[in-house]
């Protein structure tokens, strides 16, 4: 026995007080789905843990009116200091249920505890705890006086970090005054449900809060459904892309965190072993199911071997398992479907001429999963170098200048996020001002604090969470006053010298345009960001 | 005896040079009383691949300018038309119909709108930006960066003043930009890109197609190379498609805008076409 073979350390699943099934949550209470219900299941056992509630549009019409309801007669009309009071609750609940949520989480994704336990979890407190500060302080998010709230958003999140992208979305919808239907991903559902139940603990008027399980068509229903002011999606680049379309000619606003193919860059005056630490955790960081994951190591030619080499040691030292056990660093993919892409592309990228290195793991017999894998020798032609695998995959390549690293970080459709490692700080600032990305880690990475704005350029989709321009993608400028007053009645004033109304006119169209209606159905799929 | 006036040519604006459309095209413009004006070139789909390709290219040097330097070109812009105002206003009240008086004040308005954009250059990003107080040792910092390309529908029911309430805020920050006229006023839009040629604003920042909107605009929506759409003038237009086009590549739109406020002076129309940047520092003594 080595010294890095430890004697199995599983958290208890003790704390777990499930039911065999769940129901949806709507207007403050569980109720059947109309939909086939279907089971979710632990992908490290491939064992169920509860069948599940499917909604179908009926049910999505549902939840959509009661948060309509909820949004009229209680949470519009409530005081910001109240509903700053109700996200303070839900944050110390989150916090009092630490354990049981991340327990449970990580039997439902498969990532490994130490992960739900300290990032996940605390995360989502730290969230609505943030948020929860703004409830009344909204004339300070920098858009005017008075800013008002949506309405009911639409929020479809994927399975990489399911409670934590719960918490990115209804913190700053609810904070912001807007009421929320949220659609977990179908293939993990069990922490928005027993956050359902933190919601009852916190006496959350019915309706604020309401939650449909199912998979994709559920989700299309939703972003689809007339009663919905804004949509709020967290997946795959196709399906923001379907989104988009879906909601042209609507009044609807969306935010969309889609897909990444994150640079990590090198420079061969990096504190190195800090460098493969930020590697190993930019890429193999929950299973690297990450939309902003370090999937692109860019590596000055000069420290490639060493780099390398160094990357393999530590990689060896991972131990890969049971996801509820204390020591796992790499826990189980997601599902059957996401292992399946995984392979594929793999493969691809061996039959493509990179070469091929996993780090030597025992791989469980029943479950999901994939041992870290490293290529070299890839090219920027190479589909692993340009397509998401969102897995624990890295791509290596090389570059020989700061130019040539900028050059090769940019050119991908994606910009979410990328990674410096140098000692040179006027170097990090000139090439963190050169990268078209909306996250920038140096010398660090995947770092996430609610008071950080997060979201991407480019095909990456568009608006921010985090921070205070979260806010801003649940709120809407009042019409007059705010920054422009001044020079708006300058205009007014100019525009009245040739007779026209001086009527205010608001920023969008009222009217919604019919044509949106025919266009293609998005398959909308909370399937990864 | 009266001086035979000398008629000017009015063609594109694209890369800095004023070239006529490609195609060949042009159209008649008339006055408000029917009376003929010029024939502006009539726009075509190369036309607009070329403009995007002069907005690619400058991107880089204008939003990589300093924004105090970018605040003086665009208050230089201003000076300029100042300086031309007599020329605007009569091209405006040919073309529009309207009083003297009325045209003055679309000029003053027009110019008055650079100088409150000019002014945002070295400001906005402190109104739009911020330190974010993060739970650990790290230097973070949120600013805003142009988005890149910006593909413009004019406002079609004015010469002047809707063109710039549109172009000068997407300069702001540094996008570059390319802009479809008003279809039936395009003329005092040439102009302005005579005095943007004449100015400071490096070649390919600002690109003016005249010609016909509904045809030239769903090249630029579908172009992969415009990072956002502002159809703010689109609203006669069938805008929904440009929307979905737009949508391929997750560019970032601006809806159709009407009434007299139609794209007033704000700071939100800055905002909307840049892209918020967060850097994340390891602070250290080792």
């Amino acid at each position: 026995m080595s010294f890095l073979e430890y004697a199995p350390a599983p958290e208890s699943t003790a704390v777990l007080n499930l039911r065999d099934q769940y129901g949806l949550f709507i207007d403050g209470e569980f109720v059947d789905g109309r939909g086939t219900p279907f089971q979710t299941i632990s992908p490290a056992t491939e064992a169920r843990i509860a069948m599940i509630s499917n909604a179908n549009e009926a049910d999505v019409s549902d939840a959509v009116a009661a948060a309509r309801r909820a949004y009229d007669r209680t949470w519009s009309r409530m005081s910001g200091r109240d509903r700053g009071k109700y996200l303070f609750r839900i944050a110390r609940l989150v916090q009092e249920r630490a354990r049981e949520l991340a327990v449970a989480e990580s039997l439902d994704n498969g990532k490994p505890i130490k992960e739900s336990r300290d990032v996940d979890v605390p995360l989502v407190a730290a969230w609505f705890f943030y948020y929860a500060g703004w409830a009344d302080k909204l004339d300070h998010a920098g858009l005017g006086a008075n800013p008002r709230a949506l309405g009911v958003a639409a929020q479809v999140i994927p399975w990489n970090f399911p409670l934590l992208m719960l918490a990115w979305k209804i913190a700053p919808a609810l904070a912001a005054g807007n009421t929320v239907v949220l659609k977990p991903a179908e293939t993990t559902p069990l922490t928005a449900l027993i956050f359902a139940e933190i919601l009852q603990q916190a006496d959350l008027p019915p309706g604020v809060v309401n939650i449909v399980t199912g998979a994709g068509d559920t989700g299309a229903a939703l972003v689809a459904h007339e009663g919905v002011d804004k949509v709020a999606f967290t997946g795959s680049t196709a399906v923001g892309r379907a989104i988009a379309k879906q909601i042209a000619g609507t009044d609807k606003k969306a935010t969309l965190e889609l897909g990444g193919k994150a640079a990590n860059i090198v420079f061969d005056d990096a504190p190195i072993d800090q460098a493969v630490e930020g590697i190993v955790n930019g890429i193999f960081f929950n299973q690297g199911h990450v939309c902003c994951a370090g999937s692109r190591l860019l590596v000055q030619e000069n420290i490639h071997d060493e780099v390398v080499d160094r990357l393999k040691n530590r990689l060896s030292t991972l131990r890969l398992g049971d996801p509820l056990d204390k020591n796992t660093d790499i826990g189980a993919i997601n599902s059957r479907e996401q292992l399946d892409r995984i392979r594929e592309l793999s493969d691809l990228g061996e039959a493509e001429g990179a070469e091929r290195w996993s780090a030597p793991c025992e791989i469980p017999e029943n479950g999901f999963w994939f041992a870290p894998t490293i290529f070299t020798g890839v090219q920027t032609s190479s589909r692993i170098a340009r397509d998401e695998i969102f897995g624990p995959v890295l791509s290596v390549l090389t570059f020989r200048t700061p130019a040539e690293a900028i050059a090769k970080a940019n050119n991908t459709p994606y910009g979410l996020s990328a990674g410096i490692w140098s000692d040179k700080g006027s170097r990090i600032l000139a090439v963190a001002d050169q990268l078209r990305a909306g996250v920038i880690w140096a010398n660090t990475f995947n770092r996430f604090d609610p008071a950080s704005p997060f979201g991407g350029y480019k095909e990456s989709g568009y608006g921010r969470e985090g921070g205070r321009h979260g806010l801003a993608a649940y709120l809407a400028p009042t019409p007059i006053g705010g920054q422009a007053a001044v020079a708006r009645s300058a205009s007014r004033a100019a525009v009245g010298a040739s007779g026209a109304s001086g009527a205010a006119v608001e920023a969008e169209p009222k009217t919604r345009h019919t044509r949106a209606t025919r266009t293609a159905k998005a398959a909308t799929k909370g399937s990864k960001r | 005896m009266s001086r035979l006036a000398v008629p000017k040519t009015y063609k594109l604006y694209i890369g800095g040079a004023f070239p006529r459309s490609e195609s060949g095209r042009t159209y008649e413009v008339r006055s408000a009383t029917g009376a003929f004006l010029a024939n502006a070139a009539k726009g075509s789909r190369k036309d607009a691949r070329d403009a995007v390709v002069a907005a690619r290219s400058a991107v880089g040097g204008w939003a990589g300018a300093t924004a105090y330097n970018r605040g003086q070109v665009l208050y230089r812009i201003a000076e300029l038309l100042e300086g031309r105002r007599a020329q605007f206003v009569a091209e405006i009240e040919e073309a529009e119909g309207v009083t003297r008086a009325v045209a003055s004040a679309q000029v003053d308005e027009a110019i008055d709108r650079w100088v409150w954009y000019a002014g945002w250059a070295d400001k906005f990003a402190q109104v739009a930006g911020n330190a974010n107080p993060v739970a650990g040792p790290y230097f973070n910092i949120s600013v805003p960066e142009p988005t890149g390309v910006v593909a413009i529908i004019a406002p079609q029911g004015s010469s002047l003043l809707g063109f710039v309430s549109a172009v000068a805020p997407a300069l702001v920050a540094g996008n570059a930009v390319v802009v479809v006229a008003s279809e039936r006023f395009p003329l005092s839009a040439i102009s302005l890109a005579e005095v943007l040629a004449t100015s400071d604003v490096p070649k390919g920042v600002v690109n003016v197609l005249t010609g016909s909107p509904a045809e030239i605009a769903p090249w630029l929506a579908s172009h992969a190379d415009v990072n956002a759409l502002d159809l703010v003038g689109a609203g006669d237009l069938d805008w929904v498609d440009l929307e979905i086009a737009a949508a391929d590549t997750l560019k970032r739109v601006l809806r159709p805008e009407q009434g007299p406020d139609a794209a007033a002076p704000a700071l939100g129309r800055i905002s909307a076409f840049t892209e918020t940047k967060t850097v994340w520092h390891t602070k250290s003594m080792k």
